[in-house]
């Protein structure tokens, strides 16, 4: 069993997405899957890449939900009644209380002290699938080819990234979404622009009840107003198009 | 607690970084390239790049697995087989070429006609345009009759500009943003930047869409309105915005054609054209004088209402006075147009109150001083901040021309275009319909060796300017602007291969086609499409479409059916230009064009396709191509970009011309010009000044800059034509009042769909089958991560979308008795396809639709012959028939918008029934031959090396 820092990280950094906003491009997706794969750790290999059973690792996914929230109201969602999709996406959440470091047998699976950044060290991972098992999230993903589990590093190899102009040191994900759905930042920080955002637009933990305590927040859909709302009461004006041009002579009058 | 591991975190990326441009869609986002041990490492977007600004889609993230696809064609391929059995020989590049031009040589010297070129996903039409200009046949168009010609011909001849690449939304001060028919592309990143703006501006986003995903998931509102309907909608909207009186006066009396005076003399000549003076100036009655004078007389009034009488006694009236009269008629009223458009009349009076709303009480102002064309100045620009964009989803239905003319009129009755807020135009547009080149094709257009006289596309002001013989019968194979389609601006790509079987209206010897899967998802009527190109002619043993060239980068189906293969280049391996001669990528507050260059070098025996006909056109001894001692002009492509001038000092690219490369727009052609552009990340970017950035259709500012800039010589303001004058000279043609006359069969079509002011109707399909038997709408999306048919041999897109079932919604589920994973016959009038089906809510309750294109031929593509693509892959287009269906008048008419020839995609009609359990898709067509022999590796580890 491995150990979880013993205090709390003075960082906790980790993504804010927005559900409001993402349109479900798997930009983020594949901008992660090109970075990684050449990136931290071994590639992301894919199995079967031009054949029936096409797989690969891949560490971050957008999944599609349909949903139909109810006339009573509840979820925001949608106008009471009417489906809609949202576009989920979903990595490692770089969770507080990570099961997938407790669980791991040899080490490899920590969480660093100094940020938070939950990761897995590949020379001491045996690839027994443990993590994977007790993520409540299914955020990690064993490579079939180097048969270590791979993970969300938060692209830990561009955020402290003395080569790259201060601008660039984001993760691959939030630098190409091209909806401004996803943030990063510092979400131990009150006064990080992510922790505003959350406390803004009410962010929340995905799963709060599996204990977890997750570093990444998503956003919920912003409310909405329906149209009809906005239609005016039924109009007596039946005078068609004689009033209308009387109406349009006092215009011209006025230019 | 033991140490935690050292991490190298501060490794570079690669060892170089070259930037370029995309190409995984048409959106041509700017990239940088990452390289390491001359392999790529990584793609990002280019932050200074005005399209994108840094960001990227997933496409554009996927250009690795693009690039070093195992699908890739390797070297010129000369047919051995019949066709469509994959067998070809490898032979040289000389011998393609030599073949090539000896085909072509004869052609130009026999019957130029006889050569039929035609491109797909092109971008770079300003050459292949100017090279079939040059080479002398009148059938040349790229892919736009089958894309959004609706589109383009509705802006260009109602506002001078149209959506997309004339003009964008303003995506910083808009509050109200409307998107009709869009899915998750078109265009791809600039949209979702879009998005994300007026979502964090707290701006209201409404979608109008049959399928609520992606962009319309997040909208605040969804219209899920029935295919086909929106012109309905539209006006209705336009009767709410006049009952309700908020329209701006001021805007349509100065911008628009709406006091121009329309001559009532039913059953003349000119009934319904403008009544001019002398100098053919239409004519207005000024209130202030009380007199007829010619319109854009500074200090003029226009009457927008009153019947007036001309000096020669005829009457006329201000043409707001039709257009009001007809949408004020309660036939538009919302309650008179819920039951055909599927939508709640309260939420069409919302989305009403909520555009006048907007526009009138939420207008915004920015102080800024600019001059009119009158030389009035003026202190502000006051926005009406309502903005629209709209794509196929309005475009491809055969009443798309004038849905799209409608749209364009709500938007100038709100006085919401090229204003703060609203859509604004990107340079060089808006170019009014005048500045347009009229079509050339015609008999006297053309001959033995000699160019053609005029460019193949452009604009017809009237009948006069149809490409026809004296018989009336259409001068060009796809019929494009004939009696058919006369305002066809972009061709009819998807007629080509079926008049060209067919010989009607008459037979070619050559056709030649780059880019364009026609043999699959690019052609309605699919097996029907591969028997034409298949077909031989009983008498002679030939083929009856006796030669196909044809020029692609992958093992696409179409290659199968080629005779001689002229493999292109990857996207990063060319040099390539978006010109603003071509399709531009300007933004509203910059002009931009960009170029390719070769970041990697290719490793196979290929040659970009524009260098290539370069070659043949040297070959052929085009003029323009060689000198007048016959020596060829340019190297290649690079050469032509840097070196070819349009006009004098205007060339495909507008940035860093002159000896020093401190030209903008005008210059001479400058020896390091591509030089300066790879110094400057690909790109050129120059800031229009703020006081040209508004109305410029109407800014004198503005105009001073274009003509500085080279788009034009001279100003060219333009009025919008709410009454579209050219329009009603069809009609009267039709009427037997005007000449030419239209020939009896065309009459009543022409009559009826050449109405000068937008009106609804019907899809043609729809009318044409029986509502009962075909009582539903299919349709496909594109989807996000996946371009046409780019994508499935890309090995990280094909597992975003390996499969596609067909989204059925559950009224219709439960109705048919239909389950998620249960199989379906879809019949059309047509064909029927056999396919898995998945329940959906989100989509309006008549419309069942799939991904655009997922599925693919077994064995194209290099992909093994089981893949899912393949097995339970599908194409709508099985059901789709380039024609209609018979009705009786002895003829089969195009599947196209009866103005433009625009292929009707959405308009399909179908029936669904339940089918037994299966594990594969019908129609099966039997497996291809792969036909690139690259190896398919059966793991991919990419990077690998660079791992720790």
């Amino acid at each position: 069993m491995t150990s979880l820092p013993a205090v709390s990280t003075p960082k906790k950094l980790g993504l804010v997405i927005d559900l409001d906003t993402c349109v479900g491009c798997h930009a983020c997706v594949v901008s992660c899957k090109e970075w990684n794969t050449g990136g931290y750790g071994s590639a992301l290999s894919d199995q079967d890449p031009y054949g029936p059973d096409v797989s690969g690792a891949w560490l971050n996914r957008v999944h599609a939900f349909e949903v139909t929230p109810s006339r009573e109201g509840g979820e925001l969602v949608a106008e009471a009644g009417e489906a809609r999709i949202v576009h989920f996406p979903k990595s490692c959440l770089h969770c507080d209380d990570a099961p997938c470091v407790t669980v791991c047998p040899t080490g490899a699976s920590y969480k660093r002290a100094e940020d938070g950044i939950v990761l897995v060290d590949e020379d001491k991972c045996i690839g027994c699938g443990l993590c994977a098992w007790s993520c409540p999230y299914g955020a990690r993903e064993m490579d079939v080819a180097a048969g270590v589990m791979k993970k969300c590093t938060l692209c830990v190899d561009r955020i402290y990234n003395e080569t790259f102009e201060e601008v660039d040191r984001v993760p691959s994900c939030v630098r190409t979404c091209p909806a401004n759905a996803r943030h990063f930042g510092d979400l131990a920080d009150p006064s990080s622009d992510v922790s505003k955002l959350v406390a803004e637009r009410g962010g929340f933990d995905l799963m709060p009840e599996q204990g977890t305590r997750p570093t990444n927040k998503y956003l919920p859909p912003r409310p909405r107003k329906m149209l009809a709302d906005s239609a005016p009461p039924p109009s007596v004006d039946t005078s068609g198009a004689t009033g209308f041009f009387g109406w349009l002579d006092q215009m011209l009058e006025r230019i | 607690m033991p140490a935690e591991p050292k991490l190298a975190l501060s490794k570079p990326i690669g060892d170089s970084v070259k930037k370029t441009t995309c190409y995984m869609c048409a959106c041509r986002c700017g990239i940088n390239v990452h390289l390491k041990d001359g392999k790529i490492r990584y793609i990002e977007g280019n932050r200074d790049h005005p399209v994108n600004k840094g960001v990227l889609c997933a496409k554009g993230s996927a250009g690795i697995m693009q690039h070093y696809a195992p699908a890739r064609l390797s070297s010129p391929l000369l047919r051995t087989g019949p066709r469509g059995s994959g067998e070809f020989k490898k032979i040289s590049w000389d011998e393609a070429l030599a073949l090539a031009s000896e085909w072509l040589g004869k052609i130009r010297h026999d019957d130029p006609k006889r050569l039929a070129f035609f491109t797909g996903r092109d971008q770079s039409q300003s050459l292949t345009g100017f090279w079939a200009q040059q080479f002398g046949t009148p059938n040349y168009a790229a892919h736009g009759g089958f894309c959004s010609v609706n589109m383009a011909a509705a802006g260009i001849s109602t506002i001078g500009g149209a959506f997309w690449e004339f003009g964008a939304p303003d995506w910083d001060r808009t509050k109200l943003f409307i998107l009709f028919g869009v899915a998750e592309d078109h265009d791809s990143n600039p949209l979702k930047m879009g998005i994300g703006k007026i979502k964090k501006n707290g701006a209201r986003f409404v979608s109008v869409n049959p399928i609520r995903t992606g962009y319309s998931a997040v909208a605040d509102n969804w219209l899920g309105i029935r295919p086909g309907t929106d012109g309905l909608l539209i006006l209705s909207l336009i009767h709410c915005l006049l009952k309700a009186r908020q329209i701006d006066v001021d805007y349509l009396v100065r911008y628009t054609n709406a006091g121009w005076l329309v001559i009532d003399a039913p059953g003349t000549s000119e009934h319904g054209l403008f009544a001019r003076n002398a100098d053919k100036n239409p004519l207005i009655f000024d209130t202030s004088s009380q007199s007829l004078v010619a319109s854009g007389a500074k200090s003029a009034r226009p009457a927008l209402n009153g019947r007036f009488t001309l000096e020669d006694g005829r009457a006329v009236v201000p043409s707001f006075q039709l257009l009001a009269e007809r949408y004020l008629s309660e036939d538009y009223a919302p309650e008179n147009v819920a039951a055909e458009t599927g939508l709640d009349p309260q939420s069409i009076h919302g989305l009403a109150a909520e555009i006048g709303r907007t526009a009138f009480e939420e207008a915004i102002e920015i102080k800024q001083s600019w001059t009119d064309m009158h030389g009035e100045t003026h202190e502000t620009y006051v926005g009406r901040p309502v903005s629209f964009h709209a794509m196929r989803g309005i475009s491809a239905h055969s009443n798309g021309f004038q849905t799209a003319r409608a749209l364009h009129l709500l938007q100038v009755l709100i006085g919401a275009i090229d204003c703060p807020g609203g859509f604004r135009f990107e340079p060089p547009y808006p170019k009014p319909l005048e500045a347009h080149p009229t079509p050339h094709g015609r008999a006297e257009h053309f001959g033995s060796n000699k160019p053609l006289s005029g460019p193949h596309l452009g604009f017809p002001r009237g009948p006069e300017d149809l490409l026809i013989d004296a018989d009336g019968n259409p001068t060009r194979l796809d019929k494009a602007f004939s009696w058919e389609a006369p305002i066809a601006a972009h061709g009819l790509m998807h007629m080509v291969i079926a008049n060209a079987h067919a010989g009607d209206p008459y037979k070619i010897d050559t056709l030649f086609l780059y880019m364009a899967n026609m043999a699959w998802n690019s052609s309605m009527n699919t097996a029907g499409t591969i028997k034409m190109l298949e077909d031989k002619d009983e008498a002679t043993g030939e083929y009856k479409i006796p030669r196909i060239i044809y020029s692609d980068a992958y093992s696409s189906e179409m290659v199968a059916y080629a005779d001689l293969v002229l493999p292109d280049t990857t996207y990063l391996e060319r040099y390539d230009c978006i010109s603003l001669l071509d399709r531009p990528i300007s933004e509203p507050d910059c002009v931009n064009d960009a170029i390719r260059w070769p970041v990697l070098e290719p490793d196979r025996d290929v040659r970009a396709f524009q260098s290539v006909i370069i070659d043949l056109g040297t070959r052929l001894k085009l003029p323009g191509f060689v000198d007048s001692r016959g020596k060829g002009l340019y190297a290649d492509y690079a050469d032509y970009i840097v070196n070819h001038e349009r006009r004098p000092g205007i060339g495909p690219l507008a940035g860093f011309r002159g000896s020093k490369g401190d030209k903008s727009g005008r210059g001479a052609a400058n020896k390091d010009q591509l030089k300066r552009y790879i110094e400057n990340g690909a790109f050129f970017s120059a800031h229009i000044p703020m006081e040209a950035q508004f109305f410029k259709h109407a800014n004198r500012d503005y105009q001073d800059f274009a003509v500085k800039m080279g788009f034009f010589d001279q100003p060219q303001p333009v009025t919008f034509q709410l009454y579209q004058e050219n329009l009603q000279k069809f009609r009267l043609s039709a009427e037997g009042l005007r000449e030419p006359v239209t020939p009896e069969i065309y009459r009543t079509r022409i009559a009826a769909a050449f109405d000068p002011l937008p009106f609804w109707y019907r899809p043609l399909e729809e009318q044409a089958v029986s509502r009962e038997t075909y009582p539903y709408h299919a349709l496909t999306q594109r989807p996000a991560a996946m371009y046409h048919s780019w994508g499935s041999m890309n090995a990280w897109l094909r597992q975003i979308h390996t499969k596609a079932p067909l989204y059925v919604p559950g009224a219709i589920c439960d109705e048919v008795g239909l389950k998620t994973g249960d199989w379906a016959w879809v019949i059309s009038h047509h064909g029927r396809i056999k396919v898995e089906i998945s329940r959906m809510e989100a989509v309006n309750r008549d419309t069942m639709w799939t991904w655009n294109a997922i599925g693919k031929r077994s064995g194209a593509w290099s992909l093994d012959k089981n893949v899912p693509e393949a097995e339970q892959g599908f194409l709508l287009n099985h059901l789709i028939h380039e024609l209609l269906p018979p009705k009786g008048d002895g003829r089969r008419w195009s599947n196209s918008d009866p103005i433009t020839g625009q292929a009707a995609w959405y308009d399909l009609r179908v029936r669904i029934e339940k089918a037994e359990p299966d594990t594969e898709s019908q129609p099966h067509l039997p497996e291809m031959k792969n036909i690139s022999d690259n190896p398919v590796p059966d793991e991919l580890r990419y990077g690998e090396e660079w791992a720790k």
